[in-house]
């Protein structure tokens, strides 16, 4: 097995015919990100696979698909935790071949993890802070002498964290410690803590996931809400098919890694190939 | 701001402790008056104490386990009494001496700590642990070895073989001499700069945690990818403390060998570094003021088993009371005591809130 370490060739910018439904609002204006051949190998195992994809500036896109699918394996692609076998990802027309977690966060991508990721030991406002911290800035030693930069800077991200902690309306919970709030709180402080890092696209990886119904209502209600007001893309994986189907716009289905079918809501529902992958081949009699 | 005044409010206590302490002993040997055996071990514990809360910064607060923080003391110690004696005429005025002395151990430290930090730190695992162990021990071996003269014409070094000591012109004194280490060191080390260092390091870690870099440091301890996800250069922030706590350990050494009027490398082994790691974990990780109780109390407690000729069982009660320590600060109880004199007490979630989900992935 060739276990070595292999660079990726670079990559020809060929232009791949996308099928996304972008927006109407957003034809004519470059994709905020666009996906082109990309693929990994883990080992033998390909987990994903000539995965071409485009996303608008202000559209809400869902990617679905079973277990094991190679969704979050997409996440980690777009957000450097894996290098990319094969492929290319453009995100504004910048390609981030070369960049790391933290360099294609500060282009523009922040995400929240499907197994929680909080910084479990600091308050609710300090993980906010922290998202804060390429966008309200000071030095170690401003800070180590509490010279004025650093008390205008804390008043700074002091008002910014508040503000963002009220999309979901958890002020009242900004001294608490992030590892002892319930599960659904948890799920929301992630995305605050991702929108502090102002994103131009977030990546949501099951949001809904342990949330009730009522709940489930109130974060797509939160989710358009947040496109709205920030102007953002969003991507976003999830099962829960009411809301994958109430506020994606555009939807891309992916079975073994493999993107089986994209399209508007009601194109994925009624898409054969989709509903063989989620409920079987419907055996021949 | 009532916030901070709340938020804060724990480090003004420590602040307040450590100079009470100051003030009572100072009291104490106005009146009474102090034996000598405790009137030596004053500037020692300032460097123990600063030695744990150094230690802590990078075990508690980043994350990162040292087993080689002795080593850091060493270098700050065997740079800063060097310049110290080098500077004997330059600077009349004891206590600068000694302030220049420990800011140029701390700077050499320091440089060491970021030298160690480049390779290691981008790692994730316990690399620095390993490295560390390492260091302690190639830097005993070091000071061992290295012979530093200084006379008109310059500083002469040599390693492995003292030829430093013929080439020394009239005047000349020979700083570091191997296996003999320093000696005919001037006693400037006081008390009252021990706790200036002291306070001086609870100022800097206080201020730092609560800052802009100090939440990137503890980000990255919690969650390295998350942290990373959200922009935090990790490697920068785990440096940072990492040199931080390198520079105060240096300091801590210089402060402690201008106590004695020699010092020799084996000082500073394994054990020293041990010890120190005892200190913190017995005060607790991330806990400041339990590393300066504890670290004060081991330091004092084995001179006073020989005070009341318990000599022979030193190790034995050092054992138990460890073993009692530990008990007593896991209990549920004493826990709840201390949060709620310091008014840290982590509140918990409001019951109204939603049951958890199941965890997936
Ligand atoms: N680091 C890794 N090493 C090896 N295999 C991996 C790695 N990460 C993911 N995989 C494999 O890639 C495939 C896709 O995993 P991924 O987590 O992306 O699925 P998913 O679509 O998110 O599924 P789910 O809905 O259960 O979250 C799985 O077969 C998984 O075992
Ligand atoms: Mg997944």
């Amino acid at each position: 097995m060739a276990d070595r370490v292999q660079r990726r060739p670079a990559t020809k910018l060929v232009p791949v015919p996308s099928t996304n439904k972008i927006p109407e609002r957003d034809v004519d204006k470059t994709p905020i990100l666009e996906c082109r051949h990309l693929g990994i190998d883990f080992g033998g195992l390909t987990a994903v696979n000539e995965f071409n994809m485009a996303i608008g500036r202000t559209e809400i896109a869902g990617l679905i698909g079973p277990n094991g699918a190679g969704k979050t394996t997409v996440f980690n692609l777009l957000t450097k935790v894996y290098q990319p076998t094969r492929g290319t990802i453009l995100l504004d027309g910048l390609d981030t071949h070369s960049m790391n977690s933290v360099q294609v966060n500060r282009a523009g991508i922040a995400r929240t993890f499907q197994n929680i990721r909080l910084f479990g030991n600091l308050s609710v406002e300090d993980n906010v802070k922290v998202g804060l911290h390429n966008q309200v800035r000071y030095g170690m030693f401003q800070g180590v002498c509490r010279l004025p930069g650093y008390w205008r800077g804390e008043r700074v991200a002091h008002e910014r964290a508040m503000e963002l902690l009220s999309i979901f309306d958890m002020q009242d919970l900004a001294d608490h410690q992030a590892g002892s709030l319930p599960y659904g709180a948890q799920r929301r402080l992630e995305i605050v803590r991702a929108l502090a890092t102002n994103p131009s696209l977030l990546l949501l990886d099951e949001p809904a996931a342990g949330m009730n119904p009522s709940e489930t209502a109130e974060l797509m209600d939160n989710i358009v809400k947040i496109r709205d007001t920030f102007h953002i893309a969003v991507l976003l994986i999830e099962h829960d098919m009411s809301l994958v189907m109430g506020i994606c716009e555009g939807i891309c289905v992916l079975n073994f890694g493999e993107i089986i079918a994209k399209g508007t809501p009601e194109e994925i529902k009624n898409d054969p190939q989709v509903i063989e992958a989620y409920l079987g081949k419907k055996r021949e009699v | 701001m009532k916030r901070m005044t709340k938020k804060n409010r724990a480090n003004f206590l420590t602040y307040g402790g450590v100079i009470l302490a100051y003030l009572l002993i100072r009291v104490y040997d106005g009146t009474v008056g102090l034996s000598s055996m405790i009137q030596g071990l004053l500037v020692p514990i300032c460097a123990y104490v600063t030695m744990a809360l150094a230690l802590n910064l990078v075990v508690g607060v980043s994350g990162e386990l040292s087993l080689g923080h002795a080593g850091f003391m060493s270098v700050g110690a065997f740079s800063g009494t060097a310049a110290a004696i080098a500077l004997q005429n330059a600077i009349p005025l004891a206590p600068l001496r000694l302030a220049v002395a420990m800011a140029i151990g701390a700077a050499f430290a320091a440089l060491a700590g970021f030298l160690i930090g480049i390779p290691v730190l981008r790692l994730n695992g316990d690399y620095l642990a390993i490295v560390t162990l390492a260091f302690g021990e190639i830097i005993k071996s070091v000071f061992n070895n290295l012979y530093v003269g200084l006379d008109a014409k310059g500083f002469h070094f040599s390693f492995l073989n003292d030829t430093v000591s013929s080439r020394l012109g009239a005047g000349g004194k020979l700083l570091i001499g191997g296996p003999m280490g320093i000696s005919g060191i001037k006693i400037i080390s006081s008390f009252t700069a021990g706790i200036i260092l002291v306070l001086l390091t609870l100022v800097i870690i206080f201020n730092l945690v609560n800052s802009r870099a100090g939440r990137a440091i503890m980000a990255a301890r919690d969650n390295r990818i998350a942290a990373e996800s959200v922009g935090v250069n990790v490697t920068k922030y785990k440096m940072m403390a990492f040199v931080t706590s390198a520079a105060l350990a240096g300091a801590a050494g210089g402060l402690y060998t201008m106590s004695l009027s020699t010092v020799v490398a084996n000082k500073f082994d394994f054990n020293t570094s041990i010890l120190i790691l005892v200190f913190v974990v017995l005060g607790g990780m991330g806990n400041m003021w339990g590393s300066i109780l504890s670290a004060s109390f081991l330091t004092l407690l084995p001179e006073l088993l020989r005070k009341f000729n318990l000599d022979q069982y030193r190790m034995l009660v050092y054992a138990i009371v460890l073993i009692i320590v530990m008990v007593v600060t896991n209990s549920p109880f004493l826990q709840q005591l201390v949060e709620n004199v310091t008014g840290r007490f982590k509140k918990e979630a409001p019951a109204e809130a939603e049951e958890g989900g199941e965890g997936n992935g």
